[in-house]
């Protein structure tokens, strides 16, 4: 059952490619994906259902196999169907590119939902890139603005990342001696997979550095903003809020379980760069003037808070602690994020289709005209913020909580709870940039482009109510989600 | 039906091309083409049936032949034979839709007379090719390579009435005369050496020797299965330095017939001049060819225990480095489509090298290098000839080959786009394409043996090539096409053949298992 999540969306590919209807077909296949996720997250744990493998090649041996290893994938594939869905129903293609348009939103779709359900490394990477193409060409071909700079952008820096990562996978691999994910990891568990120090480290710099580089880690961030501004708000959608976790993901999944000591040995670093994702581009996101920027900015930022739970996880792991608040943590806020983000793209495409521009200090008084807009925006606004009763505070709140988890007031603060109090003002630097932002889009005196803009429709509501629905499901009973990962 | 048929069939085939070219209709070549295509085609069939000595029934005298102290027939042989057969019909075809521009440039602008034999020189080229997937012995291995080359000396000057195609005629005669001399000189530094010419001979005297004992030991072979009596030969066991330098001169002149460093300064020029089903059947027959007389050549060298293995994989690394540098960053900069593909294949060729560096015999769970090799190429044959065929019809349709000349290929031609963007990512190595599965192969041998400057060279350059290849997906889906450009049209047969090569990259790289049962 699995693969028909994966298959779905290609086969809805495939179709629109022979003539079918896109739209059409594009929807059929995130709404039945949408109720396959669902019931994955009732029953996932039922194997018979849920898993399959395929040998593909006898030796090396390799199967493409799909399975939910434990509830991170299980989330991550329900974020992937949720968010898919509201990025088919929120996107409207231009006149003749439907094909294109739908085409390349289902292949990213297909490629992230690939990457988390798939247990072999060969394809859990594969899957990745398979999603990463579509991107790219989605913003070259129909992305606004400086188009083909933001998207020669990020192909480059993604393609340069991929490969880092495969180094480091390839490494891995050879030492495990297999491809099976689960496998290594029972072996890591077990001490019969031994990792040396200094393979360890090298293992580790190559997936912080890979994985980092597809999930905007501080320094290698600065293709996400423009690539984000430029794309069309599906491809926003589907990127910042689905396909950038894959990198998180695989850190959770494979790097902190297999070399442990080695990102234990990266700490500071990682530290110090997170602490940087958080105040620096933080300060860099206060400072934009279009709205499209500033959400590509805050995205970067809010990647920050997750590198410091995968931190803190480390650093227990290496020392034989156990942090059991931290990997929920991260997989909630990844969670959160990816909705919040999402519906944040989808609500500025709007703004722009409706006012026609996203200069901040173009926009103002946008509440009067289109009230519905102005409260799920400020709604989701509050979200990113981290305001109680919705997704992101459970989220950051587990985060700084698990940042503490082993703190021993008489040895003193270590590095991971001063990276912690340090990034506790991100949520200062969010507020100010989210709120200044709300207030210049919807208070004040209405300006020309807000005059006449129309409201969000009844169709316009359906995708941003969706995402808007999770975050305050998880928000106020984030047990949905935490049960899973039990 | 014994091996050596196949070639026997394809010479045969080649004289039947020259009658049916001198005796057939004037003005059309149409019928060559076909007739070299199918029967290509029927002994590609045919190779699958045949078997070498050890199947031979117990009254046959055939299995008994000299020949076979010449001729391995193993799956290798068969595999790269299979190989010569599929990429020689595929240049046919392509030729076949490039007869416009061989009539341009050839005597008479306005009909087909006098570019017959245009069909029938690949396949002569394909029987020296298929004989190097058999060779056993360094002089026979020399007499296959030499008829590969000559052909190719007339095949890439054949547009008689094009400067560049002369030039590149030029080139390629006076360096592959270098490389031959290099190859004459180093087989007989070999000989000398080790008293025979015969591989199998310099393996098994290779894992007797120390290199301790006088100029000139008689070293005695035991018999053993395949050699019935036992050999002597006479050693030069005071220094393996004349067997190195020997080696060295081989793998210099082999690195002509791979394109790499240090002989791969003919090939920019001479892709770029040669017609490009030419270009195609160097870049991929010409290049297999090699590689198979590399892994035949470097198996008794590598072998467990050999005294000379350190130095001959340092130098195959030292090679392999030097190719992917070379050949990625100077594509880097490229704007002519052809030339990108050409320093795209001395990349290729790098990576291939560094896998036989990481020599590695094939085991119970792995592959060992000849098979990844081997599977590489496959890959390799069908993204470039793929790539060959639609490059040959642009330059029909739009008179170039500059990679500008894709510019807006999305809107021109949807449909090909889409194929030549998988072609390109394929080359590049994207994951879910067959290219990926071959590099990851050529990866993990690399990091298997602890060739770390060689895994940062292939990563550099994976990175690099990730960048140009990408270059040409830009110029189609990004950029607008030039004022009055007209739809690009495939014509049949073109588009039948790019389309299973599309198709077939796709499905090797989610399930590559179909070319290793092929190695079997």
């Amino acid at each position: 059952m699995l693969a028909l999540l994966v298959l779905l969306p290609l086969l809805a590919f495939v179709a629109i490619l022979a003539g079918a209807p896109a739209r059409k077909a594009a929807l059929a296949a995130g709404v039945a994906n949408l109720v396959l996720g669902l019931w994955a997250a009732t029953c996932w744990e039922n194997d018979r259902l849920w898993s399959m493998s395929l040998p593909v090649l006898e030796k090396p041996a390799l199967h493409l196999a799909f399975a939910f290893t434990d509830g991170m994938s299980v989330i991550m594939v329900l974020l992937s169907v949720i968010v898919t869905l509201a990025a088919l129903l929120s996107g409207k293609a231009p006149e003749g590119r439907e094909t294109l348009y739908y085409g390349s939103s289902l292949l990213i779709s297909a490629g992230a939902i690939g990457a988390f359900a798939a247990t072999d490394l060969f394809f859990f990477y594969a899957f990745h890139e398979l999603a990463l193409i579509p991107t790219f060409l989605m913003i070259g071909i129909l992305g606004r603005g400086d188009r083909k700079e933001a998207a020669w952008k990020i192909t480059i820096y993604l393609g340069f990342g991929s490969i880092i990562l495969l180094a480091g996978l390839v490494w891995l691999a050879n030492l495990a001696g297999t491809f099976d994910i689960p496998t290594m990891v029972r072996a890591a568990q077990e001490g019969s997979l031994a990792i040396d120090p200094a393979a360890q480290k090298g293992i580790a710099a190559l997936l912080i550095v890979g994985f980092g580089v597809l999930v905007s880690l501080f320094p290698f961030h600065s293709w996400a903003a423009p690539a984000y501004a430029s794309a069309p708000a599906p491809t926003a959608m589907l990127h910042a809020g689905v396909l950038k976790k894959f990198g998180l993901y695989g850190l959770l999944r494979i790097a902190i379980p297999l070399v442990p000591e080695g990102m234990n040995a990266w700490l500071v670093p990682l530290l110090v760069l997170l602490v940087g994702n958080i105040l620096w581009v933080g300060l860099v996101t206060i400072n934009q003037k279009r709205l499209d920027l500033m959400l590509g900015n805050s995205s970067v930022m809010h990647m920050g808070y997750i590198f410091l739970a995968i931190a803190a996880l480390a650093a227990a792991k290496a020392n034989g602690q156990v942090n059991d608040l931290a990997q929920p943590a991260a997989v909630l806020l990844m969670f959160a994020h990816g909705i919040s983000i999402a519906m944040l793209f989808g609500l500025a495409d709007r703004i722009e289709r409706n006012t026609g521009t996203l200069e901040l200090s173009d926009l103002g008084g946008l509440a009067k005209s289109a009230p519905g807009m102005a409260f799920l925006f400020g709604m989701v606004g509050m979200a990113s913020i981290g305001l109680p009763g919705l997704a992101n505070f459970a989220g950051e709140v587990m985060v700084f909580l698990s940042a503490f988890r082993n703190y021993d007031p008489a040895a003193g603060l270590g590095p991971v709870q001063i990276a912690c109090i340090l990034a506790i003002w991100g949520v200062v630097i969010s507020a100010v940039y989210m709120l200044r932002a709300y207030r210049k889009i919807f208070q004040g005196p209405t300006v020309r482009a807000t005059e006449t803009a129309a409201d969000l429709t009844f169709a316009d509501r359906i995708p941003v109510l969706l995402l808007a629905v999770a975050l305050l499901a998880v928000g106020l009973y984030p047990n949905l989600l935490l049960s899973l990962l039990k | 039906m014994p091996a050596y048929y196949l070639e026997a069939l394809t010479v045969f085939l080649g004289l039947v091309l020259l009658m049916v070219e001198a005796f057939g209709p004037r003005d059309s070549k149409k019928l060559v083409g076909f007739t070299a295509a199918a029967g290509l085609a029927f002994i590609f069939i045919l190779s699958f049936f045949a078997y070498g000595p050890e199947a031979a029934d117990p009254g046959d005298k055939w299995d008994s032949y000299a020949l076979w102290n010449f001729y391995a027939f193993d799956s290798l042989a068969r595999f790269y034979k299979g190989f010569a057969l599929v990429c020689t019909i595929l240049v046919v075809l392509m030729s076949l839709d490039y007869r416009s521009i061989l009539s341009r440039f050839t005597d008479d602008q306005e009909s087909e007379n006098g570019t017959g034999e245009y069909f029938a020189l690949p396949v002569f080229a394909c029987v020296g090719m298929m004989w190097m997937a058999s060779a056993k012995d360094l002089a026979g291995a020399f007499v296959a390579l030499e008829l590969v080359t000559i052909t190719f000396y007339i095949l890439v000057a054949y547009l008689r009435r094009n400067v560049g195609s002369l030039e590149a005629g030029v080139k390629y005669l006076i360096l592959g005369a270098l490389s031959t001399g290099f190859l004459v000189y180093g087989i007989a530094w070999i000989y000398g050496a080790t008293g025979t010419m015969n591989l199998e001979e310099i393996g098994r005297s290779l894992a007797l020797v120390t290199f301790e004992g006088h100029i000139g030991t008689n070293l005695v072979l035991p018999a053993t299965e395949g050699l019935a009596d036992s050999v002597v030969v006479s050693l030069n066991t005071a220094s393996p330095t004349p067997l190195l330098f020997g080696i060295a001169l081989v793998l210099i002149a082999l690195g002509f017939k791979i394109g790499a460093v240090p002989m791969q300064a003919w090939i920019p020029d001479v892709y770029q001049g040669a017609p490009t089903p030419t270009t195609a059947f160097l870049s991929v027959g010409s290049k297999a060819a090699g590689f198979i007389l590399l892994i035949r050549f470097l198996d008794p060298l590598l072998q467990p225990g050999s005294p000379v293995a350190a130095q001959v994989t340092l130098m195959l690394a030292i090679m392999a480095g030097a190719t992917l540098l070379f050949g990625n960053l100077a594509a880097i900069g490229q704007s002519n489509f052809k030339r990108l593909l050409a320093y795209s294949s001395i990349a290729h060729a790098g990576f291939l090298i560094l896998a036989l560096a990481a020599w590695k015999p094939a085991s119970e769970s792995d592959l060992g290098s000849a098979q990844s090799v081997s599977f590489y190429l496959a890959t390799y044959l069908l993204m470039t000839l793929a790539s060959f065929f639609i490059l040959a019809q642009v330059r029909i349709q739009d008179g170039s080959e500059e990679i500008n000349a894709f510019n807006g290929l999305g809107k021109r031609n949807p449909t090909l786009a889409i194929g030549m963007t998988l072609i390109m990512a394929a080359l590049a190595g994207v994951p879910l394409t067959a290219g990926f599965v071959g590099k990851a192969f050529v990866f993990m041998l690399a990091v298997d043996a602890g060739l770390w400057w060689g895994v940062a060279l292939a990563a550099i350059g994976a990175a690099a090539g990730f960048y140009y290849y990408f270059k040409i997906i830009r110029a189609i889906w990004w950029e607008a096409p030039a004022d009055g450009a007209k739809p690009l049209v495939l014509p049949q047969i073109t588009r039948t053949c790019v389309v299973a090569m599309t198709v077939a990259t796709l499905v090797l790289g989610v399930w590559p298992q179909p070319i290793l049962w092929l190695l079997n």
